[in-house]
């Protein structure tokens, strides 16, 4: 389906649209400023709506492409495009938008203007990683996404160790991004050699069979940018600080969406690109996941600090990602789309409860609440789904995920589905071990007995989230029917990949050796 | 040479001859112009510099030789005559109103910085090594002056004595190089020598190999390369805040083409010797330049070692060696040019308007209370540590990206690694700005700056809007420093 009218850049670049705007309203007119920030995101979200609808889920190609070229003397490309992989989370972040809004909406008071304005630019980098098919313009959609996620971390944390956080965050993700940025360089003109055309265009580079070594390099300057960003064990420690320091809204973003483009990493380029080194890694990128799926949850058990408790907890789900993606069948890889979109949802949730609760009583230890239940029946309510779903409970959407991920573990080897389950087990025990100390019992604490239930605002942005937990958890087939051809085609590539012939690019031993300035001339014009 | 040919080889340096008319027409003005109304000289400087533009620019520079082989007027030069012009005009803005604060009520200032200029542009355009070691010495001369003006500042004197004398040595090293290289080839015509050394008999010349590294000595030291570098962080933190931008840009651009002249168009048949100190010189200046930044708290000597490390970004297209090299360089020397210049102004407007600011702490709170000009602060800080949508970004990416084509993928990755690591401390300002005590404890987070007077402000425009069209829409300018270079090749 082909529209006329560039719908992606539209979805893209609105929230920038808000920017402006925001730009020019008094600093001091922060109604306005939440409105315009309000209504940016929600037609956003309305625009990703139409993609979703658009979107035909039996075809594995990439849909509503936009080319236009951008830098032609190298062959950068303004290249975007969806397929049923990114679709969902390109919705996923479209959505928590204007429920970010509207949890700020008390929240913060100092230096609204700015705070917007960094949610705003966050929001257009995060929809341009997930639909660039450039490896430039992804590369700068990636990293400027780092400046406003630290920006929101630096101003807006927790001031204790806001400043330590931020940095951590910002070098860590740095230190592995320029590493792809040399991968993907070497890949460009490994394809420049191979086919003759200048492109940066993903497309273009999924043509291409890399001889062994060279996918094995790649493989590695690309999966240390990711798995930071996922993050994975042992890369994991910049994430509890982040979580834990950042304001209520930068928690949600971050469990939301940012988290995911490290997975999204692995199936978009890794997995197709260099499918060989793919299956080479797969011990080792399993053990990694199963160690951040057990470890996660044990360091779990012993937190005292909610916010902490639900980063930790990521650890763990994202490994469960990992796994599916690394099981390379489609139940898995179908298991770990959906589980993306999941955990931003559930987690996204829990965040958002834990930031109401921060709100009324300013702390997020577990030891200072107790028997919440009584005076706040409604929050205990919300809290009770998002918790559930986060364990995955079988008819919330966190079952489907991690199910179809044991099974295609399962099918890969079914070790790693028994160990994977017991992340499961482990996940029950640690959260509803926390619900029960923080909402059952007596009131143990008399601050917490007057504290105020949701009022409509916090319950009308609760609502959407946990009717989707429910939605997906129920009836996940239009989901899945979405992505499935897309998943299907790259369980094909990745299989056809690994079975093909290794076979050297034509010229490429020459090229590597000397490339004379003669030909050097004739190559850039 | 008859008189038509003559006067038609002036049209060829027109800016160069603009300049420095202008220049001493301040110095003859600036005798009757009363004590604390000088800063008329700074428009007249800046009427020079624009005027001299209008000379400049031409839709397609014709390629030829003037003054019987002593000077290019070509592409290459074209686009270091048109960088230099910027950066003086941005340079003069900024100083307007910072020279009363360093007590520099002189007319000689602009003078000085306009014959610097006409130095530069001799260098770029050199097409014989008499010329360019006159255009080196032209400028280096009236940077030493630059450097000392603030008289009475202990620190200032201190650096410009101090650059003052190793630069002369460094000088004294470029002529011993130069004499070596004419008893090799007989010749200083940079044409002249390429074709002697073509010939391939002379490759194995001591003499000529002695009179190269004596040479690269020379530009190393202009260039403040690791381990010529040491003078760096002083004379910078010395020099009123302006000079200290412009060595940083300028002057190090000049070099650099000079640099590019002599071993592209005299030396190419020593390309993989010199290469290979080349990249001992880039990582050498790369690493050293960034780790001494991080540990800096004066902004001044930040910013000089972060250009150190710059430079060393810079040499890896120089090891790179190809035409994609030197576009490259090019772009990168551009992209510099404005975020450097750029961040160095806000360093200037603080010091300006608050009377501190030499260190990072002062910039706290800077953010809040001047929300626009911490926002600029922030992305030239961010271009400056190579993160998209920004020049500083679209500059290494075409440096590495001609390094990995020329297989030094390993050189590319102990970069990438710098910059990495280089992020930490452009962070650490943007933090400081970005954060606030419970009481203020800086002035610039107890007053802000205020309003910006209207030279500083438009230079700061231009600068911030060229660092963003550069990191977005590149184009124009690869092409350009593309068509520059092949000129050289």
């Amino acid at each position: 389906m082909n529209i006329q009218f560039p719908l992606l850049s539209e979805i893209i670049f609105a929230p920038l649209l808000g920017v402006l705007l925001l730009v020019l309203v008094d600093r001091d007119n922060r109604p306005l400023q939440r409105w315009i920030a309000l209504i940016t995101t929600s037609v956003t979200l309305i625009l990703t709506l139409f993609l979703y609808a658009g979107f035909q889920g039996d075809s594995a190609a990439m849909q509503f492409v936009e080319r236009h070229v951008w830098h032609a003397g190298v062959g950068i490309e303004y290249l975007l495009g969806v397929d049923g992989i990114s679709l969902l989370l390109v919705v996923l972040t479209a959505l928590l938008g204007p429920i970010c809004v509207l949890a700020c909406w008390t929240d913060i008071e100092q230096h609204l203007k700015e705070f917007l304005i960094c949610l705003l630019l966050l929001e257009t980098a995060m929809l341009g990683v997930f639909c660039a098919l450039d490896l430039f313009l992804f590369y700068v959609f990636w990293e400027v996404m780092l400046i406003p996620m630290a920006l929101l971390i630096l101003i807006w944390g927790n001031p204790r160790r806001r400043v330590y956080a931020a940095v951590k965050f910002f070098i860590y993700t740095m230190a592995g991004s320029v590493f792809m940025l040399v991968g993907i360089l070497v890949l460009y003109f490994h394809q420049v050699e191979a086919t003759g055309v200048y492109s940066f265009s993903l497309l273009q580079m999924q043509q291409l069979a890399l001889p062994g070594r060279l996918q094995i390099w790649l493989f590695l300057a690309f999966a240390v940018a990711f798995a930071i960003k996922v993050p994975m064990f042992p890369f994991h420690t910049w994430l509890p600080d982040a979580h834990t320091e950042a304001p209520t809204v930068g928690s949600v973003i971050l469990a939301g969406v940012l988290l995911k483009m490290g997975t999204y990493g692995f199936l978009r380029f890794n997995l197709p690109l260099f499918p060989e080194a793919s299956a080479t890694f797969t011990p080792l990128m399993v053990t990694l996941a199963l160690i951040g799926i057990i470890y996660g949850a044990f360091m779990c058990l012993v937190q005292t600090d909610l916010k902490r408790l639900i980063a930790f907890s990521s650890v763990s789900h994202l490994g469960f990602v990992m796994l599916g993606i690394f099981a390379m069948n489609r139940q898995g890889l179908q298991g770990s789309v959906l589980q993306m979109v999941n955990h931003g949802l559930s987690t996204g949730a829990l965040f958002l409860l834990v930031g109401m609760l921060y709100e009324r009583r300013h702390t997020r230890m577990i030891a200072d609440f107790g028997g919440l239940s009584k005076p706040l029946p409604v929050f205990a309510t919300c809290f009770m789904i998002a918790t559930l779903a986060s364990i995955g409970l079988p008819g919330l959407n966190g079952f489907v995920g991690e199910f179809l991920i044991l099974l295609g573990a399962f099918k890969a080897r079914p070790l790693w589905a028994v160990l994977g389950a017991s992340g499961v087990i482990l996940a029950a025990w640690y959260m509803l071990w926390m619900f029960q100390r923080v909402m059952f019992g007596p009131v143990t604490r008399s601050e917490n007995a007057g504290l105020r239930d949701l009022n409509r605002r916090e319950l009308g942005l609760l609502v959407p989230v946990l009717a989707l937990i429910v939605w997906i958890g129920v009836y996940p087939t239009p989901l899945l029917h979405k992505m499935e051809t897309s998943v299907a085609a790259l369980v094909t590539r990745i299989e056809a990949g690994g079975a093909v012939v290794r076979r050297e690019p034509p010229g490429s031993r020459l090229a590597d050796n000397h490339w004379t300035s003669t030909t050097k001339e004739t190559r850039f014009h | 040479m008859d008189g038509l040919q003559y006067l038609l080889d002036c049209t060829g340096i027109l800016p160069i001859l603009i300049l420095f008319a202008t220049g001493i027409l301040i110095l003859l003005l600036d005798a009757f112009a009363p004590r604390g109304r000088k800063g008329r000289l700074a428009a007249l400087a800046l009427a020079g510099v624009l005027l001299a533009m209008i000379g400049w620019w031409r839709p397609l520079p014709v390629e030829r030789e003037l003054f019987g082989g002593m000077l290019f007027a070509d592409s290459f030069g074209f686009f270091f005559d048109g960088l230099f012009l910027v950066t003086a005009a941005l340079i003069i803005l900024f100083s307007a109103g910072t020279l009363d604060r360093d007590r520099i009520d002189l007319g000689e200032y602009y003078a000085l910085l306009l014959f610097s200029v006409t130095g530069m542009m001799l260098m770029a355009r050199a097409a014989n090594l008499i010329m360019l070691f006159l255009g080196l010495e032209e400028l280096s001369i009236a940077i030493y002056i630059l450097v000392g003006m603030p008289r009475h500042e202990r620190k200032a004197n201190e650096a410009c004595l101090k650059y003052f004398l190793l630069g002369a040595f460094s000088s004294g090293f470029f002529l011993y190089g130069m004499t070596f290289i004419y008893g090799a080839s007989g010749s200083l015509s940079l044409a002249a020598m390429a074709a002697a050394f073509g010939r391939g008999d002379l490759l194995h010349n001591p003499y000529l190999l002695l009179g190269t590294a004596l040479l690269l000595v020379g530009f190393s030291f202009k260039i403040a390369l690791v381990p010529f570098h040491m003078w760096t962080p002083d004379v910078y933190e010395g020099a009123p805040t302006p000079i200290t931008a412009y060595m940083a840009v300028a002057v190090k651009a000049a070099v650099f083409a000079a640099l590019a002249r002599v071993f592209w168009m005299a030396l190419p048949s020593l390309q993989p010797q010199w290469t290979n100190l080349f990249w001992v010189l880039a990582v050498l200046t790369m690493t050293v330049g960034n780790v001494a930044a991080l540990v800096q708290t004066n902004i001044k000597r930040m910013l000089a070692y972060s250009s150190i490390a710059h430079a060393g970004y810079i040499l890896v297209a120089v090891v790179a060696g190809s035409a994609q090299g030197l576009t490259g360089m090019l772009v990168y020397l551009a992209a510099y040019t404005f975020m450097n210049v750029g961040a160095f102004g806000v360093v200037i407007l603080v010091q300006e308007r608050l009377g501190v600011g030499e260190d990072i702490d002062d910039c706290r709170g800077l953010g809040f209370t001047s929300p626009a000009l911490g926002a600029a602060m922030a992305v030239f800080l961010f271009s400056l540590a190579g993160i998209p949508p920004t020049a500083g970004f679209v500059a290494k990416f075409f440096v590495f990206l001609a390094a990995i084509e020329a297989s030094f993928t390993w050189l590319v990755i102990l970069a990438v690694v710098n910059s990495a690591v280089a992020v930490y401390y452009y962070l650490r300002v943007v933090i400081v700005m970005y954060s606030r005590a419970e009481s203020p404890t800086s002035l610039a987070d107890r007053f802000g700056l205020g309003r910006i007077p209207s030279a500083a402000l438009g230079a700061l425009i231009v600068a911030l809007w060229a660092t963003l069209q550069i990191g977005i829409l590149p184009q124009s300018l690869w092409e350009l420093a593309r068509h520059s270079v092949s000129a050289l090749l």
